[in-house]
């Protein structure tokens, strides 16, 4: 059963650590992903992964519509999710885990309720794009790749998603934001706040 | 072959044609104004659905009954949101940078009553009296539209629309030729693949069409990984029949029978779009078994692309499309005969496919008649960073890069100085101001140290940096090079230590000769494309910005004042207002303060972050807030 939570294995660490030069296939990492799902969860994940996987062919060729498809439902990639794909499709689970490393798209860790994906493509880098990033890090206290601790924020950047006219872009819960700097970013936050707040009053 | 079998193809297109037909002009004269909202993603992001509700909102209050209609990005994505309002009696009217309240009162004085509202109008679509129309724009003179004709102009969502437009005629006529006679076409035309390389297109099709191995596959290549391109999914998103039409020609001429359709996963848009419409031709039979009763038949799926740019270079796409990560493989055997699955597969560019129902309907002569003598048809560039026109644009090969940057793209905005173009993206190169004259096609910008590649083309001016900008691509190539071979996965990391340290003044000069060392072992070192030509950003601003480099080496200073460890905000005294307090307001970490006698603002420089609102917020009549370069010029406070 713990078969791919105690084998080493070569992969790109999830967030993307200093890069010692050796990229994507030399971090020796021991992966400790079921630490972050809790075991009510875990049921949950299987039963929902099945019901995603009853609807595609035993193909490899289905393994990376698959993890998208699971990803859209979950969010992530846990762990259990990871090992009832590689069940399914009969492939080693390390085989699963290295497409889900390799690939940007996917992430190893649960998601924040909002995510903010800072536009680092050429033209938005050229505007000022970094500077947005470290004002939502000085403001989200994270990393990129990292999600808040009260899961609220994650933090993550993209390559281009193709409005480079309203550069730097910022896409907050997939909908891309335009000329998004450092003031932009405070009253982004602003306004979710504000509304956390007005949902909290209705709830009462 | 079957005469009987091409009979009925032309009269099953004509049935669907005649249909299509009526409809579209139900829409077009039915009485009522047609109002058409930009809402591909770029317009999206300028606010489009909330023009359109308010359109919708607005016109039911008034009690009207007009079609709204969804279209794409017609490449003017400077002036989005765009609306486009057809009333009977005048000429439809593009209206630009279109809000909630203007869109309000677009129904009700121009739709209800009668007043063009002049003071929003971007153009008119055609020539009239009125308003001045897009033909009498300067950029008319040097644009030729074919690949984008329809970008802008129809619902990416109805098949009708594209097939009143002429949409499908190529597959029907294509259908009633020989395979081989469509290759010849494609070969005479000339057309050389848009996808970066601009290999010959027909030759490609040839060794496909005569490679043995079934079943045989054409992709449509959408992965668009080039960190500052947008011309695919701007395509996908605004006319995804007329890629699905080149595919289907393709898969007919070299006798495939699937194809996949590989689109970003970041593009969600054009992903929705491309599936409508796979969906719509289905219907119609224009995919599927026996296509149009011919004995064709043909199928495509779409695939999700997960974010990796190595994944457009074509074999890694392949073992992406198998499941596996994309590491490309080497090459020959050529995709063309041993491809997905091993089996022989076309792999094209989504604007050489968009080209090709162009070619089978108006002919080789026709397509060959336009670009240069090794270069034929058109180019299609998105334009962004800093140009006044940004967006789509496209030009016939030949045009210079002056034309399509001072004449289509209006020049730099601000009043500021052009300093280069990026051409080609983390594969290209920059171009300085002498090579403006340059005549594109992809022999001419290869010979200049750029490449066609992609087709973004980002324009800097003098406020950016050369050295960061080629820092920036390494880090791009750096982060994804997929690792198989080793001078791409060292090299480009040793690379980007060294630029890292120039960019922050630490460099030596004997940096510059490792620099071009380097570049040209990672070029012969590498497998694929990626590690090919991710040395050029370098190797190209080396070549005519070295000053540059230069300056950050020997004397700490960035000259465009952009590398952030070099540069430091100063507020100049004298020019200081004293009892405005606009910058401390605004300030996002708080390091501005009032001098306590004098009252003028000082920059705490241990807490500066270096992000410039200040510098925004300062009002333009004092415009106190400077930027020095190296930082030890800001003077030690009194
Ligand atoms: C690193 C790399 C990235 C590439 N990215 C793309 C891409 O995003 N889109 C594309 O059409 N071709 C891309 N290509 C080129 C493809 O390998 C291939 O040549 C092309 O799809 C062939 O189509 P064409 O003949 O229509 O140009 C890339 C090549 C390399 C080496
Ligand atoms: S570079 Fe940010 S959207 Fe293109």
């Amino acid at each position: 059963m713990d078969t791919l939570g105690s084998r080493a294995v070569f992969v790109k660490l999830p967030q993307r650590p200093a890069d010692n030069g050796l990229h994507r296939y030399a971090h020796y990492h021991i992966i400790q992903l079921a630490a972050m799902v809790m075991t009510e969860e875990q049921a949950k994940v299987k039963q929902q992964t099945k019901r995603i996987l009853n609807r595609f062919g035993r193909k490899r060729g289905n393994l990376i519509p698959v993890l998208q498809k699971v990803q859209g439902k979950l969010g992530y990639l846990p762990r259990e999710a990871m090992l009832e794909i590689a069940e399914f499709l009969d492939i080693p689970e390390i085989d699963v885990y290295s497409v889900v490393t390799f690939y940007n798209q996917f992430r190893l860790n649960p998601p924040g309720r909002h995510s903010i994906r800072v536009c680092l493509g050429t033209a938005c880098h050229m505007k000022g794009g970094y500077i947005t990033l470290d004002a939502w890090k000085r403001r989200l206290e994270i990393d990129r790749g990292q999600t808040t601790p009260d899961r609220e924020f994650d933090l993550d950047t993209v390559a281009c998603v193709g409005c480079c006219v309203m550069a730097p872009v910022t896409v907050v819960d997939n909908k891309p934001q335009g000329k998004v700097e450092p003031t932009k970013v405070d009253g982004i936050l602003l306004s979710f706040k504000l509304e956390k707040e007005r949902q909290g009053e209705e709830s009462r | 072959m079957k005469a009987t079998g091409f009979q009925s193809v032309a009269s099953t297109f004509r049935e669907i044609k005649s249909r299509a037909e009526s409809q579209w002009r139900g829409l077009r004269d039915g009485g009522k104004s047609v109002i058409m909202v930009g809402a591909a993603t770029c317009g999206r992001a300028a606010g489009a659905l909330e023009v359109l509700q308010a359109i919708k909102r607005e016109l039911k209050k008034q009690k009207l009954d007009c079609p709204v209609v969804e279209v794409g990005c017609m490449g003017h994505c400077y002036a989005e949101p765009i609306v486009t309002i057809s009333k009977p009696g005048y000429p439809p009217i593009c209206y630009r940078h279109v809000n909630p309240v203007i869109a309000e009162r677009l129904v009700r004085e121009f739709i209800l009553g009668d007043d063009p509202c002049l003071e929003f109008v971007l153009a008119a679509l055609e020539e009239n009296d009125l308003v001045p129309s897009f033909s009498d724009f300067p950029r008319a003179k040097f644009e030729k539209k074919v690949i984008l004709k329809n970008c802008g102009h129809i619902d990416p969502e109805q098949i009708e629309h594209y097939i009143a437009n002429g949409g499908y005629s190529a597959l029907a006529k294509a259908l009633q030729m020989q395979p081989e006679e469509i290759i010849d076409e494609v070969k005479r035309s000339g057309l050389r693949g848009r996808g970066g390389a601009g290999f010959p297109t027909g030759q490609k099709w040839e060794i496909c069409r005569n490679a043995l191995g079934k079943p045989k596959y054409v992709i449509c290549n959408g992965d668009e990984g080039d960190p500052g391109a947008f011309m695919d999914r701007a395509i996908l998103e605004s006319d995804p029949h007329s890629v699905l039409e080149g595919m289907l020609i393709a898969g007919y001429a070299i006798g495939a029978r699937y194809g996949y359709i590989y689109v970003r996963a970041e593009y969600p848009l054009a992903v929705r779009r491309a599936r409508i419409a796979l969906r719509q031709a289905r219907k119609l039979n224009l995919l599927g078994r026996n296509i149009l009763g011919s004995d064709f038949s043909f199928d495509i799926k779409l695939f999700q692309g997960s974010g990796a740019f190595v994944c457009g270079e074509e074999t890694a796409l392949i073992a992406s499309l198998e499941g596996e990560p994309g590491i490309p493989c080497y090459r020959p055997p050529y995709p063309a005969t041993n491809g997905l699955y091993g089996k022989p597969t076309v792999i094209n560019n989504v604007k050489t496919l968009v080209s090709i129902s162009h070619i089978v309907q108006n002919g080789a002569e026709w397509f060959a008649s336009v670009g240069t003598e090794r270069s034929k048809g058109t180019a299609v560039f998105a334009l962004a960073g800093k140009v006044i026109n940004t967006g789509l644009a496209e030009v016939p090969m030949g045009t210079t890069l002056r034309q399509v940057i001072f004449d289509v793209g209006s020049g730099i905005p601000g009043g500021k100085r052009f300093k280069a173009v990026q051409i080609g993206g983390p594969s290209g190169g920059c171009l300085p101001e002498s090579a403006l004259d340059l005549p594109i096609d992809f022999d001419s910008l290869t010979d200049a140290g750029a490449m066609m590649g992609s087709g973004g083309m980002i324009v800097l001016d003098e406020d950016d940096c050369m050295v960061e900008i080629s820092r920036y691509f390494l880090e791009f190539t750096q982060r994804e090079s997929c690792g198989k071979c080793t001078f791409c996965r060292l090299g480009t990391k040793q690379m980007l230590e060294v630029l890292a340290e120039i960019t922050k003044g630490k460099g030596k000069i004997e940096d510059l000769d490792m620099l071009s060392q380097l570049a040209e072992d990672i070029k012969a070192g590498s497998l694929c494309g990626l590690g090919k030509t991710a040395p050029n950003p370098v190797l190209s601003t080396l070549r005519y910005f070295r000053d540059e480099y230069e300056a950050h080496i020997k004397e700490g200073r960035c000259p465009a004042l952009m590398c952030q460890e070099l540069i430091a905000y100063y507020i100049v005294p004298e020019k200081c207002e004293r009892s405005c307090d606009a910058c401390v307001g605004t300030c996002t970490v708080e390091a501005i303060s009032s001098h306590p006698k004098k009252r003028y603002k000082i920059i705490d420089q241990e807490k500066c972050v270096k992000c410039g609102t200040c510098v925004t917020s300062c009002p333009p009549q004092y415009n106190a807030i400077v930027k020095l370069s190296p930082p030890g010029q800001v003077p030690a406070s009194k």
